[in-house]
C-alpha cells in the first residue's frame, strides 16, 4: 500500500471525515448493487462510482454550503459528500415517492434544490452549461458561493465544456470544472478519444486555471479542490481540475469490462483509495485496525437502514404522472 | 391606448419587467451594445448596462444551458435566439434540459425562464433563416410555446411569459416587427392558454396563430364580399393550447381550416386538424383543411413566397371547404 510521506496539511477530524465519507460511498454503491440484484431498483440504469470515491469525498467535502453543483451520470458518491440522506436517494433510486425526485428521476437525475444539487445529468456534458449558469447567478447575486459542474473524462471532448469555459473565463464566473477522470467513457478507454491529453493545458489555453491531482488520494483531492472553489469564490475567475481515477466496476453493473487489460484493473486497484486512506490514518496514529472496523461496521448498518427504509417507502400512484410537468398542473388538464 | 410597434411593445415588455425585478435579465448574441438583430433589446444597453444586458459569444448551446441554470438558482433569465432555425444549435439545452428539470426533479426544482426567438417567412432569408419551427418545441412536454401576432399581444404575453414558473419559448415573427397595432395602457398581462376569437363567423372556422391570423383576417374580408362567414382564431400559445375556444366554435360553424406557416406534414395545424376530428367528427360537414408551406426547404428570393400561403389561397380552400357537405 502506497502511503504519503509527507505530513497531511488537514485536520486528524477532517481525515477521518474523509476516510468515513469514502466508506460511505462504496456501501451505498454495493447496497444499490445488491438492491438490483434484489429486485428492488426501477430499472437498471444505474452507474457505481467505486474506486472512484476520493474524488467524490474530497471534491464533495470541500465545498461548503451556499455552493452549487451538477453532476454526470455517476454521481452518488458526490451528493452523499455533499449531505445527502442516503434512504432518500436509495428512495429514488428504487423509484419510491419519499425519494428526493418523487421517483421520477431515478439514479441519473437526481437534485436538490436544498442542499445546492442542480442535478445529475443523463446527457454526457449537458450538466456544464448549467452549472456556468449556476456561476453566472452566484456572481449576479454576489452569493460568494462558487458552481461546481462535475463531469467524466467522456465529457472532455463535448463543445459545451469549451463554450461553458471560455464565457466562464470571458466574465470571470466563479465556476469549477471538475473532471473525475476515470479513464474510461464507457468502454473507450481516454487515449482512444483524445489526440491531446493534457487536459490542463486545455482548460489554461482559455484563461481557465486548471491543475491535475491524483484521484486516488482523497487528501490530495480536498486540497486541490478547496484551494479552486476558494480561487473561484473570491472572484479571480473560473477553474477546471482533473482527476485522474479508475472505475473499479463496468460502465453499468453487468459490463465486465472485456476491454480493459486484467494488469492495469490490479494495477489501479492497488492503489484503492479507501485503503490508502485507511492505511495512511494508521500510520499517523489516527486509527487503529478496530477502529477501523468499527467504522466499516457502522456504516454498513446505516446503510443497511436506510435501505431498509427505502424499500419501506411508497410506490408513486397513477396520477403522479402527471404532476410537475407544469408548474401549475391543473391548466394543462393531462394535456398540452 | 397607444399606436406601437411589435418590436416596440415587446421592447416595453422587457424594460418593464426589468425595472420591476432585478432578477430579470436579457442574454444572447447582439442584445446588448448592437441593441438586437431586430432591434428589440435597442436602448435597454443604456439603462441596464452589461450586468443584465449580456452579449453572449456565439455559443447557442451554452448560452442557453447558462439560461437553464440560473433560472434554477434563482434568476429570471430572457435568453435570446436570434433565430429559431437555431435551436438545432441549443436541442439538448431545450429539450432535455429546460423542458425536463422540474418533471425529472420531481417538481422541487424550477426553471422560470424565457427563451425568445423569432422565425418565419418575409426577408428572402434563405432556407436556415426563415422556417417555422414551433411544432418541434410544441412537441416537447414541459415547454410553454408562445407566438403572438399583434403587438398588444406581443406585450402582455411576453410580460406573462417573464412571470411564469415554467420555462417558456417565446417565438415573434420576422414580418411582424415593424406592424403597428394599438396597446392598452398600465399592465398588460395576457394569460396563456387563451385563444382570441378575432373575427365572428358562422360558415366556418379558421384556426391559426402569428402571421398567419393576418392572413386568415385578410381572406375572411374577401370571402365576406362573396357571403361567406368566416370566423378567425388566433391561438396566442400553443401550449396551453385552448382547444375549448376552438371546439367551440367548430360546434357551431362545423367547418374547420386549420392554417400554418410551417411544413403541411407533421406541423402544428396536423395537431390541430387531429384534435378536432376526434372531438367532433360526427358534426363535421367536412374533413378539417390544412393550409400550411409546401414540404420544401424555404427557398430565397423569389421563390419564397411560391413556398408559404399567401391570403388568397387561404380564401381558396375556405371556398373549397364550404363547399363540401356530409351526404
Amino acid at each position: 500500500m502506497d502511503v504519503a510521506v509527507r505530513p497531511s496539511p488537514l485536520e486528524p477530524g477532517l481525515r477521518r471525515k474523509l476516510f468515513v465519507m469514502m466508506l460511505r460511498i462504496r456501501e451505498f454503491e454495493d447496497r444499490v448493487a445488491e438492491g438490483y440484484l434484489r429486485g428492488l431498483t426501477a430499472g437498471s440504469m444505474f452507474h457505481l462510482s467505486v474506486g472512484e470515491e476520493g474524488v467524490g469525498a474530497g471534491a464533495g467535502c470541500a465545498m461548503r454550503n451556499g455552493d452549487v453543483f451538477t453532476t454526470h451520470h455517476r454521481g452518488h458518491g458526490i451528493f452523499l459528500a455533499r449531505g445527502a440522506d442516503p434512504g432518500r436517494m436509495f428512495a429514488e433510486v428504487f423509484g419510491r415517492r419519499e425519494g428526493y425526485c418523487a421517483g421520477k428521476g431515478g439514479s441519473m437525475h437526481i437534485a436538490d434544490a436544498k442542499l445546492g444539487h442542480m442535478g445529475a445529468n443523463a446527457i454526457v456534458g449537458a450538466n456544464i452549461p448549467i452549472s456556468l449558469g449556476g456561476g453566472f447567478s452566484m456572481k449576479y447575486l454576489k452569493t460568494g458561493g462558487t458552481s461546481v459542474a462535475f463531469f467524466g473524462d467522456g465529457a472532455l471532448n463535448q463543445g459545451v465544456l469549451y463554450e461553458s469555459m471560455n464565457m466562464a473565463a470571458l466574465w470571470k464566473l466563479p465556476v469549477v470544472f471538475l473532471v473525475v477522470n476515470n479513464q474510461y467513457g464507457m468502454g473507450t478507454r481516454i487515449d482512444r478519444a483524445s489526440a491531446c491529453l493534457d487536459f490542463v493545458k486545455r482548460a489554461e489555453s482559455f484563461g481557465v486555471r486548471g491543475a491535475e491531482v491524483d484521484g486516488m488520494d482523497v487528501e490530495a483531492v480536498y486540497s486541490a479542490a478547496a484551494d479552486l472553489y476558494g480561487h473561484s469564490r473570491a472572484g479571480n475567475g473560473p477553474a477546471f481540475l482533473i482527476a485522474n481515477c479508475y472505475r473499479f466496476y463496468g460502465h453499468g453493473r453487468k459490463d465486465p469490462s472485456p476491454y480493459r487489460d486484467k494488469a492495469e484493473e490490479a494495477e489501479w486497484k492497488k492503489r484503492d483509495p479507501v485503503e490508502v486512506q485507511k492505511a495512511r490514518l494508521i500510520a499517523d496514529g489516527l486509527l487503529d485496525a478496530a477502529g477501523a472496523d468499527a467504522a466499516v461496521k457502522e456504516v454498513a448498518e446505516e446503510m443497511e437502514a436506510a435501505v431498509q427504509w427505502a424499500s419501506r417507502a411508497s410506490m408513486p400512484e397513477p396520477g403522479d404522472l402527471w404532476t410537475g410537468v407544469y408548474a401549475d398542473d391543473t391548466s394543462s388538464g393531462g394535456r398540452a | 391606448m397607444s399606436t406601437m410597434m411589435y418590436r416596440d411593445a415587446l421592447r416595453a415588455a422587457l424594460l418593464e419587467e426589468m425595472r420591476r425585478d432585478p432578477r430579470v435579465f436579457v442574454i444572447g448574441e447582439e442584445v446588448g451594445r448592437y441593441g438586437g438583430a431586430y432591434a428589440v433589446t435597442k436602448g435597454l444597453f443604456e439603462e441596464f448596462g452589461a450586468e443584465r444586458l449580456v452579449d453572449a459569444p456565439i455559443s447557442e448551446a451554452s448560452t442557453v444551458g447558462l439560461g437553464v441554470g440560473a433560472a434554477i438558482t434563482g434568476l429570471r433569465p430572457v435568453v435570446e435566439l436570434m433565430y429559431v432555425d437555431f435551436i438545432g444549435l441549443a436541442a439538448d439545452q431545450i429539450a432535455n434540459q429546460m423542458a425536463k428539470v422540474r418533471y425529472m426533479t420531481g417538481g422541487q426544482v424550477t426553471v422560470p425562464m424565457v427563451l425568445r426567438t423569432q422565425g418565419g417567412t418575409g426577408r428572402s432569408a434563405g432556407a436556415q433563416h426563415s422556417q417555422s419551427l414551433e411544432a418541434w418545441l410544441a412537441h416537447v412536454p414541459g415547454l410553454r410555446v408562445v407566438m403572438p401576432s399583434t403587438p398588444a399581444d406581443a406585450k402582455g404575453l411576453l410580460k406573462t411569459a417573464i412571470r411564469s414558473d415554467d420555462p417558456v419559448v417565446f417565438i415573434e415573427h420576422k414580418a411582424l416587427y415593424a406592424m403597428k397595432g394599438e396597446v392598452p395602457g398600465g399592465e398588460l398581462l395576457v394569460p396563456f392558454g387563451q385563444a382570441a376569437v378575432v373575427r365572428n363567423g358562422n360558415d366556418l372556422t379558421m384556426i391559426t396563430y402569428s402571421r398567419m391570423v393576418h392572413y386568415a383576417l385578410e381572406a375572411a374580408q374577401k370571402l365576406a364580399a362573396d357571403g361567406i362567414s368566416a370566423e378567425v382564431i388566433d391561438l396566442r400559445t400553443l401550449n396551453p393550447l385552448d382547444m375549448d375556444t376552438v371546439l367551440a366554435s367548430v360546434r357551431r360553424t362545423r367547418r374547420a381550416l386549420v392554417l400554418n406557416e410551417a411544413h403541411r406534414t407533421a406541423g402544428f395545424c396536423s395537431e390541430l386538424a387531429a384534435r378536432v376530428t376526434e372531438e367532433l367528427f360526427d358534426v363535421l360537414e367536412a374533413p378539417v383543411s390544412r393550409v400550411a408551406a409546401k414540404d420544401v426547404p424555404v427557398p430565397a428570393t423569389l421563390l419564397e413566397k411560391l413556398s408559404i400561403p399567401g391570403p388568397d389561397d387561404v380564401a381558396a380552400e375556405a371556398r373549397a371547404l364550404v363547399q363540401r357537405r356530409r351526404r
